[in-house]
């Protein structure tokens, strides 16, 4: 009997947790989880566990500097690749990244664990949102 | 009373024994073995000859011809891997690293690094790599040689990674090759698993405290 009141209070406490999240923080929770997965596939080997990098090789993604001022541009910089010049904390980086082969979806997955990781705090990206960026690339 | 002494004394020296024996820890020789007899001072002797790496000359980054003569008295790793790898190339020497700050002082201890796309991986481009992974001096060598001089020389090294992993392909694998100073094949190590570099580290050290690699020259 007393258990069976233990279970149904914590039950009840876990609906009324999940309820107070609202569709935002559910939406940012699923895009965020699938993208450390879709991270770990497709970034990892590259960038690293903690996003550090390799050297004046592949630069970090803990410039959060740098990912808000492209926020707009980096499913672009996924879709297709990215070569040339660019500056990380300060130091200047030469390489090639190759074109992912990621759906839009998985972009926003991806997306969303990197800004929101390493000390970034951007954000959800939406697979909308990296559509609409994606039209627009050049 | 005095013979518990004794007793006690004979113990403590058993255990020194087994203590000495963990303290002079060697490392197995992987590759082909046989067995060659030959009359020293008139006595028939049987010693076991083992696979050594035969005689190769590739180039590094800095565009030195580098031959097996340039490792003599060396201890070294060689592994695998093309500069613009877009998978566990990364990985491998992102572990490598650790291992080349460990030994860089050390003037008996080298790194290879065999490029199998000597066509794109030229010695600029292997110096401007060898730049950006901030590796300098003469402990690391990113080497460039025509595809068939690698090939056989992975060949070489891969009877010892065949030994653990007959499947598999070398290359792709991202194997490290521990390499001792007679050019015997000591080990070989999963180069994307850190846990695996550093037992290689670990397994390093064990080389170079042994008493036949002391006394190479
Ligand atoms: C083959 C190695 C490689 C892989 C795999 C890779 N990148 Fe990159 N990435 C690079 C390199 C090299 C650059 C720098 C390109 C330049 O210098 O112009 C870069 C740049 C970036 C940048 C912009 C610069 C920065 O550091 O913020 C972002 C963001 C990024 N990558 C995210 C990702 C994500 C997300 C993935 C997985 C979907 C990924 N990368 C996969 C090599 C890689």
């Amino acid at each position: 009997m007393k258990t069976r009141l233990i279970v149904f209070a914590f039950m009840a406490m876990l609906v009324i947790a999940a309820s107070c999240q609202n569709d935002g923080q559910i939406e940012f929770n699923r895009f965020y989880s699938n993208g450390s997965v879709v991270y770990q596939a497709h970034c990892q080997n590259c960038h690293g566990a903690k996003g550090e990098g390799l050297q004046g090789l592949i630069p970090s993604l803990t410039d959060s500097i740098y990912l808000k001022n492209n926020k707009n541009t980096l499913a672009c910089q996924l879709n297709s690749g990215l070569k040339g010049k660019i500056t990380i904390l300060n130091k200047e980086f030469e390489g090639e990244m190759p074109a992912s082969k990621l759906s839009p979806l998985e972009i926003a997955q991806v997306l969303t664990y990197v800004t929101n990781s390493f000390g970034n705090k951007l954000g959800t990206i939406n697979t909308d949102r990296v559509n609409t960026d994606l039209a627009k690339c050049k | 009373m005095k013979n518990t002494g004794y007793i006690i004394a004979l113990i403590l020296l058993g255990y020194g024994c087994k203590f000495n024996d963990s303290a002079t820890k060697t490392l197995p020789i992987y590759g082909n073995k046989e067995p060659v007899t030959k009359t020293v001072d008139g006595k028939q002797v049987t010693d076991t000859v083992y696979q050594t790496i035969p005689a190769f000359k590739f180039v590094n980054q800095y565009g030195d011809t580098i031959t097996e003569k340039s490792l003599n008295g060396k201890i070294y790793v060689a592994d695998f891997f093309f500069t613009t790898c877009p998978t566990i190339c990364p990985v491998m020497h992102r572990n490598m690293l650790p291992v080349y700050n460990e030994f860089k002082n050390n003037p008996d201890f080298r790194i290879l690094s065999h490029s199998i796309d000597p066509k794109y991986d030229t010695v600029p481009v292997l110096k401007k790599y060898a730049d950006k992974m901030g590796i300098a001096g003469n402990t690391w060598w990113l080497l460039h040689g025509n595809k068939d001089a690698t090939y056989t020389i992975a060949k070489s090294y891969l009877v010892a990674v065949q030994e653990k992993n007959a499947q598999e392909n070398y290359t792709h694998d991202g194997f490290f090759i521990l390499i001792d100073k007679q050019k015997r094949i000591r080990g070989t190590y999963q180069g994307t698993d850190p846990a695996e570099v550093e037992k290689m580290t670990a397994d390093i050290k064990i080389l170079m405290a042994e008493t036949d690699q002391k006394a190479a020259k």
